[in-house]
């Protein structure tokens, strides 16, 4: 399934909704995600205040990001790192192929980076001649399906066994209709092993990086960032502005805040420390603004750029589950791309703040306490001022608006929708009522409370 | 204490039961009760569909009807949360922040300000309470499922009241059941089967009844409920301890 | 203006005023028991965990438990005899071959089951990583309770390379299947050694 751009999520959604099987085992599989979060951030007491840290220690992060920025500069450039920045995603392309045709690299190994994938950083260079294989099973898999990830940390969440089975047939020659997870994944350890022993190229994303000290860090589970990194001559890093943090010790939060959010693990089983380049190597790390900063300037959204790519919300969010990552159209899904996508492209994620139903449940679970949910209610209202909703819509507020402030037109209005419910059902009852495609309407009742109050009230007050 | 009471405009056109429930209860309770009956709407259907803009006629006359009252209290939790975030008048603030402070949901209303310890009330069925995200998250009626902190729930220190009343558990107890406003249509598909998978959950688990400080919510599942023609049926729980014995 | 400064000059124009940072000298782990906790933890993650008197105990278990027939690399100078000592001097990739890496770290981490260990400790940077099986003895001193105490204790640090590593390689993106031995080692064995090793960083 290829991207569809000229579909909106409810669309989008409504496709994917049409297999309710497939939909109740996603749906299922992350709400036990969840579960499992829950389950060890309740194990250890100070949980509450924990998330509270690190959300004060991004917000002086962004606060001071300007001298951070300079100082991780100067450090890692100490260290021995090649620092590079990038207006943009172009750019950041730019650099990343610039670094490697200085170096005759014709084929790179990725780990795991969403910052590449908004940068559409493979399509790039493919197009120029350089052969990019992305090393983490989950983006690996969704590489041979041609596919974007579905899931910040989990990318084919939505993919059954026996479909990974068909695509391992194509591709890798593995046994018609094997769909044995752990066949499976010893058939790719086999074929990645050796794309790890043959390029002299590797990128990785930033997880955290540390202005004190210039070094950053690399968190996965399968050990594919540093297969890959201490194999290669040159090892590039791509980074967005927003990843810093102030001190080495504040890792310790983080750390222990990030794998328990992403998937109810006490850390990854990798968080790995790059300081300097191994020696002979070359290491690059290249600083992405690509909309950031304008976020920054946006009082009310800011907070989305405390983001430390967990996937929580993803996980609680019942729309996000019932509808798939794939319907967002976006790089980053769920609740938190919903308020990261409009700064980026506003029309074309017009949509996404309204994804939702504002249930809160993200901000719950958001490790940095983002106001998710506060930022989708008030998206909406910078979306509908920039006219970016269907201008039918707006006149039906407005005559909403007008209606409901009148006391006589509510009355009147609330008297026709009663007798129209009650003595031409069909009215509504029908294909141009969305409610009632899968819904019954209510009932009428004979007097509406105003009604009987005027009629019943005891007192006689008024 | 003199209480206005603000009856949401859906309940009012389409669920007057529990309005009266929620009147006959309060003055059961001992507290003075006005009915402004102007009252239209609060706002928040166009609000959250990002036209807050236009809400300024509802702030005005929400404003008008409801000063001079000590506590302005309504059997929605939405409602209640909306006018408590987002009642605003350009030409008078501070009384609107009056508001604010004083408008209370029902459920917390009793627990809260009249600290009802005992209620004459009998509703001998199996109930499966359905925590409206709005009162849950946003009114904080119960422990949100996601925090490590110390459970507690209004919804169920009231219900306990109620003689013969069984109380369900659910497999998923705080999930939302995709009312969400103009999402109900807008998003159709995903809305219905937020609200299909809610219902299984009170079915499989033995609800006859469904109860919620938030009418909007239960409509959406009654209508599913409806559609397949299930036995269980909603009530708000307004009429669950307005129930006499 | 150059990239750099364009990107300086938005985010300064744009950031918010400056908010202080919190203490987080609040957050203590309690010392009670870590090995144990240690233990407990990084078993349940699928790793195993052998309390040992001594580098005697450790020889007699890898003999007991891998196939000595296959290369096993060490940077221990004490398991020379058991064991390949690797060489700082080689290409990366020639250790390709490794079957079980045996190797130090500087301390662990007992509410997450991780064993910290830099650039020195690994001998070569992909060690840790390549080998089919991996193997830490790290002292029973050196354990700490959580991840605040583990940064204490590393300070700023003199490394290139360092890393927490928690256990076997593994994956669960198929179908949220877990499975062990994803791109970096299939099992994991740690050695607690009750006496202290000597040359740690």
């Amino acid at each position: 399934m290829i991207q569809n751009r000229t579909k909106d999520h409810a669309a989008l959604a409504e496709d994917f909704i049409k297999d309710e099987k497939r939909v109740d085992w996603h749906d299922g599989a992350l709400w036990w995600i969840r579960q499992k979060r829950d389950k060890v951030a309740k194990q250890i007491p100070e949980w509450e205040d924990l998330r509270e840290a690190a959300s004060l220690i991004k917000s002086n992060v962004l606060s001071n990001l300007h001298d951070y920025l300079l100082q991780f500069e100067a450090n890692a450039t100490k260290n021995g790192i090649k620092v590079h920045w990038a207006a943009d995603a172009k750019e950041h392309n730019e650099i990343v192929y610039s670094i490697l045709k200085a170096k005759e690299i014709k084929q790179m190994v990725k780990s795991k980076s969403m910052l590449t994938e908004e940068c559409h950083l493979n399509e790039y260079l493919l197009e120029r001649g350089i052969e990019v294989v992305n090393s983490d099973l989950g983006e690996y898999i969704q590489q041979l399906a041609k596919e974007p990830p579905s899931h910040i940390v989990l990318p084919c969440i939505h993919k059954r066994k026996e479909e990974i089975g068909e695509l391992f047939h194509e591709h890798l020659g593995s046994e018609k209709g094997e769909s044995d997870p752990t066949i499976l994944t010893r058939t790719a350890r086999k074929h990645l092993r050796d794309v790890f022993l043959t390029r002299r190229g590797a990128l990785t994303g930033v997880n955290f990086a540390v202005a004190e000290t210039g070094e950053f860090v690399v968190c996965t589970n399968e050990g594919n960032a540093d297969m890959g990194a201490h194999l290669s001559d040159v090892h590039i890093a791509s980074m967005g502005i927003e990843k810093l943090i102030p001190q080495k010790k504040h890792l310790g939060v983080f750390l222990r805040l990030l794998a328990r959010s992403a998937t109810g693990q006490p850390i990854t089983i990798y968080s790995s420390h790059f300081k300097k380049p191994r020696q002979g190597q070359e290491m690059h790390i290249i600083l992405v603004d690509h909309g950031r900063s304008r976020q920054l300037g946006r009082v009310d959204f800011r907070n989305s750029l405390k983001c430390i790519r967990c996937g929580a919300c993803m996980n609680t969010c019942p729309v996000y589950r019932k509808s798939g990552g794939h319907s967002y159209h976006n790089t980053i899904a769920g609740p938190i791309g919903a308020i990261l996508a409009p700064n980026l492209d506003m029309k074309k994620h017009a949509d996404l703040p309204f994804a939702s139903t504002l249930c809160g449940s993200c901000s719950n679970v958001c490790p940095v306490k983002i106001d998710i949910h506060d930022q989708l209610y008030k998206w909406r209202q910078v979306i509908v001022k920039e006219g970016y909703v269907a201008k039918t819509k707006t006149i039906g507020m407005k005559a909403m608006a007008w209606t409901l402030s009148s006391p006589d037109s509510y009355t009147a209005a609330g008297k026709v929708g009663r007798w129209v419910l009650k003595n031409t059902p069909f009215a509504v009852n029908n294909k141009l009522n969305p409610w009632y495609k899968q819904r019954d309407m209510p009932g009428a009742p004979k007097e509406s409370f105003e009604e009987w109050y005027a009629k019943n009230d005891l007192k006689g007050k008024s | 204490m003199t209480i206005g009471l603000f009856i949401p405009c859906y309940i009012n056109q389409l669920y007057p039961n529990a309005a009266i429930a929620t009147l006959q209860l309060l003055q059961k309770l001992g507290v003075d009760i006005i009915y402004p009956p102007k009252q239209t709407c609060c706002g928040q259907p166009m609000a959250n569909s990002g036209f807050e803009h236009l809400t300024q006629g509802c702030n005005d006359h929400f404003i008008e009807n409801f000063s001079g009252v000590d506590y302005i209290v309504a059997p929605s939790a939405s409602c209640v949360l909306h006018v408590k975030d987002h009642l605003h008048s350009d030409k008078n603030q501070e009384q609107a922040n009056n508001i604010r402070g004083k408008v209370y949901e029902l459920v917390e209303f009793l627990t809260d300000i009249l600290k009802v310890e005992k209620l004459n009330a009998r509703f001998p069925h199996k109930v499966g309470i359905h925590q409206g995200c709005h009162g849950l998250r946003g009114l904080n009626l119960a422990q949100m499922s996601e925090l490590n902190a110390p459970p507690f729930s209004k919804f169920k220190h009231l219900l306990n009241m109620v003689q013969g009343l069984e109380l369900i558990r659910l497999d998923r107890e705080d999930e939302c059941c995709g009312f969400g406003g103009a999402f109900c249509v807008a998003e159709e598909a995903v809305s219905v089967k937020m609200g299909k998978d809610r219902v299984a959950d009170h079915e499989r688990n033995g609800a006859e009844y469904i109860t919620s400080s938030d009418l909007s919510c239960l409509m959406h599942m009654e209508g599913i409920m409806h559609r397949k023609k299930s036995p269980v049926k909603i009530v708000h729980i307004a009429e669950i301890l307005n129930s006499s014995l | 203006m150059s990239s750099k400064e364009k990107i300086l000059a938005a985010v300064l124009e744009n950031q918010p005023q400056l908010t202080p940072l919190p203490d987080i000298g609040i957050f203590k782990g309690k010392d009670q028991d870590i090995v144990q906790k240690y233990s407990d933890t990084f078993t349940s993650i699928g790793g195993r965990v052998f309390l040992v008197d001594g580098i005697a105990a450790v020889k007699a278990i890898i003999i007991e438990q891998f196939d000595i027939n296959k290369r096993i690399i060490t940077t221990l100078p004490q398991l020379d005899d058991t064991a390949e000592l690797y060489s700082s001097r080689v290409d990366p990739h020639t250790f390709d071959d490794v079957e079980l890496a045996v190797i130090k770290a500087q301390l662990a981490v007992a509410e997450n089951g991780a064993v910290w260990l830099t650039e020195q400790l690994m001998g070569q940077r992909i060690l840790p990583y390549i080998c089919q099986h991996l193997a830490v003895i790290v002292s029973a001193e050196s354990f700490v309770p959580t991840m605040h105490e583990a940064y204490t204790h590393l300070g700023v640090g003199q490394y290139g390379f360092g890393a927490f590593i928690g256990g076997p390689s593994k994956t669960a993106d198929i179908e949220q299947s877990l499975v062990m031995g994803a791109h970096g080692p299939i099992t994991m064995t740690v050695f607690v050694l009750k006496e202290n090793i000597n040359g740690q960083e």
